[in-house]
């Protein structure tokens, strides 16, 4: 293997590595408002909630390759900008999070939310300050398997020309450099890893209460 | 004073739940309504504070209607002890306690010293302030429920069978503990059980339900137990109703008898007959008889018998002096005086006795 191709990449790779941070982490967030409003509907309405399940789900089937190419014809956009990818993934992080998002708030104890209500919370405030909060452990694990999948699924736009360090598998494979190919996926791993154990930490630093529960004290 | 009239709730799936509900609950006092379960006893009381719309009749308020009031705002000003405490899990005790007086817009620091203050009044240690929920055990967290309720000093609380999730020695201390708030706070309280003991113990007016929501009997506890209007009241009361009753009766009329005593360390005396043995103090601390004390010429600690229970002259009922009576292996109850030192003594005679002098007074009443 030839190895001096890693410092005489250092450049490209650390840009690659922040596009694919990009790539992957946006749609979360722009997922993220979109999913928690239309959780809160699934898990509201029950005729909402045989809708937007089912669809989710299926979105989710839909190949990300086919999707990276049909986007820009759908949405006008050149087909080497990035919009394309967040787009995609933006869709696939909210199939995903939707249903996550409606059964966490389910699992509110009814209880609880009843003595909200009785206590005069009106229904925003009390979903703000008492639901959502009581959500946040199973949104984090939805939220921690989205991040994970996006930061996988963001190397197939290099088929597209859009794949941050997805760029690193074709180019690699192409020029036949297995030290680009191998730099692609342990970053790809490496990255996949630390966003998960910084989104867990940041849940259960959101979560005092569910800490103090668990430690039985 | 909460006043419902022709109130009726209907679900859509056409079950009856209140049927036609007339009661006055007195402003003041504590209202039970007890009933098995689907006897609509939640369901009145969550339509109180318009956590549910009754489908017929209306609630109101100090004489307001409560459909004319904003639900929110209507809710603030009522106290809600709900089931299993309710606590939010996410908030530590003292802000859970200080939930209603932040959304009544009071300052954080005001809200939280008035929070601490209710942390006090219920029994509550002030280490507890910044734990969560979880930390707490069950009787601990119902403790942070009636706190909560309380914060912003409402004059009205509803209480939802806050107390049936908790052991039987928990739930007996928090209706105590109960029962010394209100006579501090005089609230208006609506208390809602299916235990009919924990509604003849709490309640200044006790409203039986049947299932289907209709009000078999409101009335006195006492009255319950000594008059239920038909065989479902008279069923779910329960078997020892007259024995309970006699806890609403007056025991002022019982005659106190001379009691033997013998103070511990003191020579025993002369026949073997039962004798208390008392303290320095006078409190009584065991039985002994000749059988007993097998020949010892002192009265010790390890030659008793234990005593029955006893019966506190200055607070006690009927009920309370004849279980003196019965459970005292002599066959003579231990009456005491405020101190806790022996005042005399009583038979389950003298109190039989004072019962026919009570129903003589009632009947000509």
């Amino acid at each position: 293997m030839v190895w001096e191709w890693v410092p005489r990449n250092v450049d490209r790779i650390v840009e690659l590595l922040g596009e694919h941070l990009l790539l992957s982490l946006v749609p979360v967030l722009i997922a993220l408002v979109f999913a928690v409003p239309l959780g809160w509907l699934a898990n509201r309405s029950a005729p909402a909630r045989a809708v937007l399940i089912p669809a989710s789900g299926l979105l989710y089937t839909i190949p990300s390759l086919a999707l990276f190419v049909m986007l820009p014809g759908v949405l006008g956009t050149q087909i080497k900008s990035p919009v394309n990818v967040i787009v995609a993934l933006t869709i696939y992080t909210v199939a995903l999070l939707v249903r996550t998002i409606a059964d966490a708030l389910a699992a509110v104890p009814s209880m609880v939310v009843a003595a909200a209500t009785a206590m005069g919370f009106k229904p925003a405030r009390r979903f703000v300050s008492v639901e959502l909060p009581l959500a946040v452990p199973v949104l984090v694990a939805g939220l921690r398997v989205a991040t994970v999948a996006n930061i996988s699924l963001v190397s197939v736009g290099a088929l597209i020309g859009l794949g941050g360090l997805g760029g690193l598998f074709t180019d690699g494979y192409q020029r036949n450099i297995p030290s680009e190919i191998l730099t692609g996926i342990v970053l790809t791993v490496l990255l996949a890893l630390l966003a998960d154990a910084v989104l867990l930490a940041a849940g259960r630093f959101a979560t005092p209460w569910d800490r103090a529960r668990r430690s039985g004290a | 004073m909460i006043e419902f009239r022709g109130v009726t709730k209907r679900f859509p799936d056409g079950t009856v739940a209140v049927d036609h509900l007339d009661l006055v609950v007195e402003a003041g006092g504590i209202t039970v309504f007890v009933g098995p379960s689907g006897c609509g006893k939640t369901t009145s009381l969550r339509m109180i504070n318009r956590m549910i719309e009754p489908t017929e009749g209306t609630i109101s308020v100090d004489g307001r209607d409560v459909a004319a009031t904003d639900a929110a705002e209507l809710r603030r000003g009522i106290g809600y002890v709900i089931q299993q405490a309710g606590l939010f899990p996410h908030r530590t005790i003292l802000d859970n306690i200080a939930t209603v007086p932040l959304l009544l817009g009071w300052s954080k620091a005001k809200a939280r010293s008035r929070a601490a203050d209710l942390m006090e009044l219920v029994g509550l240690a002030p280490e507890m302030a910044g734990r969560y929920p979880a930390q707490l055990s069950g009787g601990q967290q119902q403790r942070v429920g009636v706190a909560r309720a309380l914060a912003a000093d409402p004059p009205i609380l509803l209480m939802d069978e806050p107390f049936s999730a908790v052991d039987p020695v928990v739930r007996e201390s928090l209706q105590d503990e109960l029962l010394r708030l209100q006579s501090e706070l005089g609230k208006t309280i609506v208390f809602v059980t299916h235990d009919i003991d924990e509604a003849v113990k709490l309640g200044d007016k006790v409203a039986v339900l049947r299932v289907g929501g209709v009000l078999a009997q409101y009335d006195q506890p006492g009255q319950i137990l000594a008059r239920p209007v038909d065989d479902f009241v008279d069923n779910f009361v329960g078997r020892d109703r007259g024995y309970r009753g006699l806890g609403f009766l007056s025991s002022d009329a019982i005659p106190i008898g001379e009691l033997t005593t013998v103070a511990l360390g003191e020579p025993v005396p002369a026949d073997d007959a039962w004798v208390l043995v008392v303290d320095s103090e006078r409190r009584p601390q065991g039985w002994s008889n000749g059988a007993e004390r097998g020949g010892a010429t002192v009265v010790e600690a390890e030659h008793l018998v234990p005593g029955g229970s006893l019966y506190d002259i200055g607070s006690g009922s009927l009920r309370s002096a004849l279980d003196a009576a019965l459970s005292s292996p002599s066959g003579q109850g231990v009456a005491v005086d405020a101190e806790g030192r022996v005042a005399g003594s009583i038979t389950a005679d003298d109190v039989l006795r004072a019962l026919d002098d009570v129903r003589r007074d009632v009947a000509a009443a």
